[in-house]
């Protein structure tokens, strides 16, 4: 029976928007007006709490190798490798590629604090770096699937259905939020000038996904004018 | 709707925020002690001016963090936004 055991489930993973992901494909829009979305599926994340300035958050701050933002919007790290996002005062959410996190975190129930020692920066890693101080860190790698909505009028799509100022002078690269777009709460975060990350939880992904394409479809005609 | 500022985020729509009843009203030191009257006055009865009063709101979809408000009942306009802990501002007719 023993070989009959499955170690290794990546292959049986299925992102939220799998399923969407040729018609994301296919309603891309190109040239002046142009406006994209895909799914970064998989992208690891953790939840951080802890309080700012204890003992606690230096040693996560520590063990992400970067320090933890320190308000409303800010962002620590970069969105090509791992970043931490601002949730709230002793709120943080650490995003990083595929993999790194929950592959080392064991089976359910098992001890965090006793994983091995190459894992800075997951959530076993952050937990393990807190010992016995006050805060978690907790594998949310699963909570949100994360969309990326690129392009010259990428602004435009998100400005109908989210009541933010997403003027760069008001929410300049590198700033995350959570907000509302259209009704579902989301995390928006500018990760270039013309590039939005959009991660809302798993079981809405579909709905957000289906509800930013329909925002991109008038950008394929020309403007009316 | 209402333009609500987070203590944390800042400026946000009504929509962002859940509604939390008045605020200050302090937990009995011993419940067990008081009578059915006194007790669903705790749980029931607020006040209900015509004005100013302070309650509580939640930055639901943003920080998920209370905070409290003294906003006017009649005109809608918000006076003060305090932290929990935070000691009721001194605004006249506050309640």
């Amino acid at each position: 029976m023993a070989e009959q055991l499955l170690t290794d489930t990546t292959a049986l993973r299925r992102s939220p928007l799998a399923h969407l992901a040729q018609q994301m494909h296919e309603q891309t829009v190109t040239g002046e007006r142009g406006v994209a979305l895909r799914e970064i599926p998989f992208l690891t994340m953790v939840g951080i709490r802890v309080a700012p300035g204890t003992p606690a958050a230096d040693a996560v701050a520590a063990a992400a190798g970067m320090p933890l933002p320190t308000g409303h919007g800010r962002v620590t790290g970069t969105a090509g490798a791992t970043a931490i996002l601002w949730i709230g005062p002793d709120e943080f959410l650490l995003v990083g590629p595929e993999g790194v996190g929950p592959a080392e975190i064991g089976p359910a129930g098992s001890d965090l604090r006793a994983a091995g020692s190459d894992d800075a920066g997951t959530a076993a890693g952050l937990a393990r770096a807190l010992g016995t101080e006050p805060g978690q860190a907790v594998d949310l790698s699963a909570n949100r699937t994360t969309l990326e909505l690129s392009g010259p009028s990428a602004r435009a799509v998100l400005e109908k259905s989210c009541h933010l100022d997403l003027h760069p002078r008001a929410f300049a690269v590198g700033t995350a939020v959570a907000t509302t777009l259209g009704p579902v709460q989301v995390l928006l975060w500018r990760t270039e000038e013309l590039t939005w990350r959009i991660m809302p939880r798993a079981s809405f992904a579909e709905y957000t996904a289906r509800w930013l394409l329909d925002g991109m479809t008038e950008f394929a005609s020309p403007e009316v004018p | 709707m209402l333009l609500i500022e987070c203590p944390h985020c800042g400026p946000r729509d009504e929509t962002e925020y859940q509604y939390g009843g008045e605020a200050h009203v302090a937990y009995p030191e011993d419940p067990s002690q008081l009578s059915d009257k006194e007790w669903a006055e705790y749980l029931f009865y607020r006040n209900n001016p015509k004005g100013l009063i302070a309650e509580r709101w939640a930055h639901a979809v943003g920080c998920r963090r209370w905070f409290n408000v003294v906003r006017d009942t009649v005109t809608y306009e918000i006076k003060a936004v305090y932290r929990i802990g935070e000691p009721k501002p001194e605004i006249g007719g506050v309640k």
